[in-house]
């Protein structure tokens, strides 16, 4: 509510319509579909200056890291100026569409796998397989679903970087008062620990959180109960297995180990202030973890499931449209791509997992904190590459899960119906993404 | 065929007329000689703007509103009145979201309009006295209003978090109950949101009731005292009265305001628990902006406008005045 806004303005309900109309305005304009043009790649790049915009979301404790890389890429490089644009995940799947419609897209970004798809499908990023190739790219080099991920409708969008998962940090300070002298790998040693830190008097030493990564948690430990959250014919993440997978996460609440309700982000920052014990986040957040001091140590998350499991994701990068085809951009924008590919090993300092096997095999990960997650890898689990799923999870499931954490809906009840009506967006989506 | 003659002879008459009138009446002279194109050209830049950002956007609002239609894609298909029925549909995917979101926005504007027409006009009151410290306290008032809707949000989710925020904390040192989730549960997170948004902008509608204070003549508080009226009937015979031009502007206002309401929620509760502090913006945006879906997105906005425009005319006719007795400054 911004009172000044309305004060030349009477009874207009469109505010935010009215920004997506110019928008639309812009996109008509604009009408370049023209593909960026594909020419062999040489490697290397002996054009004429030039600045390359480079989005991304590395808003997290990685992206210091992410800063630096683009510097040492900038030093190295006389011709190509990167100049990189960091804004939030959300925002950023809100603003690439509208600018590369718009014509006013970057030259180059990273994306998240499970994006991939629905950006193909909306036409706002372009094949790259010859860079694929140039790059001697293969399949047996990465994990069969990230690699595929990047794949839509026989055509290769994406060249990943890195994978990432869920991971479980806790303070090893807590731990040694509670007397674990081991990270817990499972459900009963998972409980077992919890029930030591109570009695060691850390009341609350696992908050449950509310949003997220509440849906990521929920996400994995489904996989674990050998659930699949999305299938052919829709969503399934109210199979028994998703119910399950709630239903845990409600006890622990209910069991006293979380306080409720426990508000977006707050968990995390009880953790880093030593108010509670145990917390599940990305590995992103490793190196902003260790700046802050908090004696505390990173494992994989246990299996409160039947599998070994965790959710997982991978950054990739890609080419945006373009409305005008600058052919300089494009080759510049390709060796930038190569070269960040071939310091892969470097950007493990951010906390992630290169995405190639031969980089994690020359030792890129010896002596950092998720080298213990790294092992984990053929557990990771991804989401299926289904055009339009990040919109429709986000107004599903992770509501549904918030409903289930907070015990305002009983989980199944809360599951079913929001995979109800995720089947019916999907079932859109392919309507209007043309299958 | 006299009737066309007189017609015709009208353009040229127009320039022949100023002779004919009396060569003193400056004033006359003044408009007759400007053409009928003057009061265009003064409006033009004006409605430049407002045909470009409101007409033509609200027109294609319409258009879009009746297509499926994704600016991502290149097919939008034409889907007549398909978007408004599935508004009205109980089982579609956006029935209960959109009216979820309508119930939120009714909720919100309840509950924070009397406050934010109250409480500002106490405020007013106080800071219309002579007393020392009176322009700081006002500079004090006003201040929360400056900063942006992304400042006073995030400062006030961390503030308010049930268990790791200030207010909980002193809550607790009063004694208080100091469990309450105010941005994870309702009703605490309505509490919280209109808590914020009164203390946010009751400085803008101060503002505006103390410039209508200073409006209204002393000698009828002299009168009244005469007449021997205390200060409670002085209220209500004398300011009220005389603040009533002013109240119907800010009645108009502020509902439009707290029923627009959307950075409050998107930034302190996510819309949170659920869904339930979700607004009609937020919902709109979501589902235009976030989602692509902007044929749907269009016939919220329009639904949405419609009971808009139904409520601020019910309030223009609460406030009509009959006789304009006073001259409007506002």
């Amino acid at each position: 509510m911004k009172q000044k806004d309305f004060l030349g303005r009477r009874a207009i309900g469109v505010t935010a319509l009215g920004a997506a109309l110019m928008l639309v305005l812009a996109g008509c304009s604009a009408g370049g579909t023209g593909q960026a043009a594909s020419e062999p790649f040489t490697g290397e790049y002996a054009g004429p200056k030039v600045e390359l915009s480079y989005w991304n979301g590395f808003t997290g404790g990685d992206g210091p890291f992410m800063e630096t890389m683009v510097s040492e890429f900038n030093a190295e490089h006389d011709n190509i100026k990167v100049v990189s644009n960091t804004m939030q995940w959300t925002d950023f799947y809100q603003r690439l569409p509208a600018a590369v419609t718009a014509g006013e897209g970057p030259d180059v970004g990273v994306m998240h796998l499970d994006q991939l798809a629905s950006n193909a499908a909306r036409n706002v990023i372009v094949p790259i397989d010859d860079l694929a190739k140039d790059l001697g790219l293969t399949a047996d080099d990465f994990t069969e679903d990230v690699w595929n991920a990047g794949v839509y409708k026989d055509a290769r969008y994406g060249i990943p970087l890195d994978v990432h998962s869920l991971a479980m940090y806790y303070n090893t300070e807590h731990f040694a008062a509670a007397g674990i002298t081991e990270a817990p790998t499972d459900a009963a040693s998972f409980q077992d620990a919890l029930g030591k830190l109570k009695a060691a008097g850390y009341d609350t030493p696992f908050w449950m959180p509310t949003r997220w990564p509440s849906h990521l948690m929920n996400l994995s430990v489904m996989w674990q109960n050998d659930g699949e959250p999305y299938g052919d014919d829709g969503a399934t993440f109210d199979s028994a297995a998703g119910v399950e997978a709630l239903e845990w996460q409600r006890s622990v609440v209910d069991d006293g180990y979380s306080p409720s309700d426990v508000a977006i982000d707050s968990q995390y920052v009880a953790f880093k202030n030593g108010e509670t014990s145990i917390t599940w986040d990305g590995i992103w957040q490793i190196n902003d973890l260790a700046e802050s001091g908090l004696p505390h140590a990173v494992a994989p998350i246990p299996t409160i499931g039947e599998t070994d499991a965790v959710w997982a994701n991978s950054h990739n990068f890609f080419l945006p449209r373009q409305a005008k085809a600058d052919q300089n951009k494009v080759d510049a924008s390709k060796v930038f791509i190569a070269w960040m590919s071939e310091q892969s090993a470097e950007w493990a300092g951010s906390g992630m997992i290169p995405a190639r096997q031969s980089v994690r095999d020359a030792g890129a990960l010896d002596g950092l904190p998720q080298a213990v997650i790294a092992e984990t890898i053929d557990s990771m689990r991804f989401l299926p590459p289904i055009p339009g799923i990040g919109g429709v999870q986000a107004e599903t499931l992770e509501i549904a899960v918030a409903d289930g954490v907070q015990g305002t809906t009983p989980p199944s009840e809360s599951l079913k119906k929001a995979a109800d009506t995720a089947t019916k967006l999907m079932e859109d989506n392919k309507a209007s993404f043309g299958g | 065929m006299s009737t066309k003659v007189g017609e015709r002879v009208l353009p040229t008459g127009r320039a022949r007329r100023p002779s004919a009138s009396e060569p003193g009446t400056r004033k006359n002279r003044g408009t007759q000689q400007q053409g009928k194109a003057t009061p265009w050209l003064f409006l033009a830049p004006y409605l430049l703007l407002f045909g470009s950002f409101v007409i033509i956007p609200a027109v294609l609002g319409v258009w879009i509103s009746l297509h499926s239609w994704d600016y991502t894609l290149p097919n939008k298909p034409f889907v007549g009145l398909d978007n408004y029925i599935a508004l009205f549909s109980p089982g579609s995917t956006v029935f209960g979201p959109f009216w979820g979101s309508m119930r939120a926005t009714g909720i919100f504007t309840v509950l924070s309009v009397p406050l934010l027409l109250i409480v500002p006009l106490a405020v007013a009151l106080l800071m219309s006295r002579k007393f020392p410290g009176r322009d700081f306290l006002r500079a004090i008032y006003f201040a929360p209003y400056v900063l942006g809707v992304a400042v006073i949000s995030v400062l006030w989710r961390y503030l308010l978090d049930n268990n790791i925020g200030l207010v909980n904390h002193y809550l607790g040192l009063l004694g208080l109950p100091d469990d309450t989730a105010w941005t994870t549960s309702t009703p605490a997170a309505w509490v919280a949101l209109v808590g914020v948004t009164v203390w946010w902008t009751l400085g803008f509608n101060a503002v505006i009731y103390l410039a209508g204070l200073q409006d209204i003549p002393i000698e009828l508080y002299e009168a009244a005292r005469v007449d021997g009226a205390g200060p409670w009937m002085q209220f209500l015979n004398v300011t009220l009265p005389g603040l009533k031009p002013i109240l119907s502007f800010i009645t108009i206002i502020t509902l439009l305001a707290s029923a627009n309401m959307f950075g409050q929620s998107y930034l302190m509760t996510q819309g949170g628990p659920g869904r339930e502090t979700r607004t009609a913006i937020y919902q709109i945006a979501d589902t235009g902006l976030r989602n692509f879906q902007m044929g749907s997105a269009a016939a919220m906005s329009y639904v949405l406008t419609i009971f808009l425009m139904a409520i601020s005319a019910f309030v223009f006719y609460i406030f009509r005045e009959k006789q304009p007795k006073k001259e409007v400054r506002s």
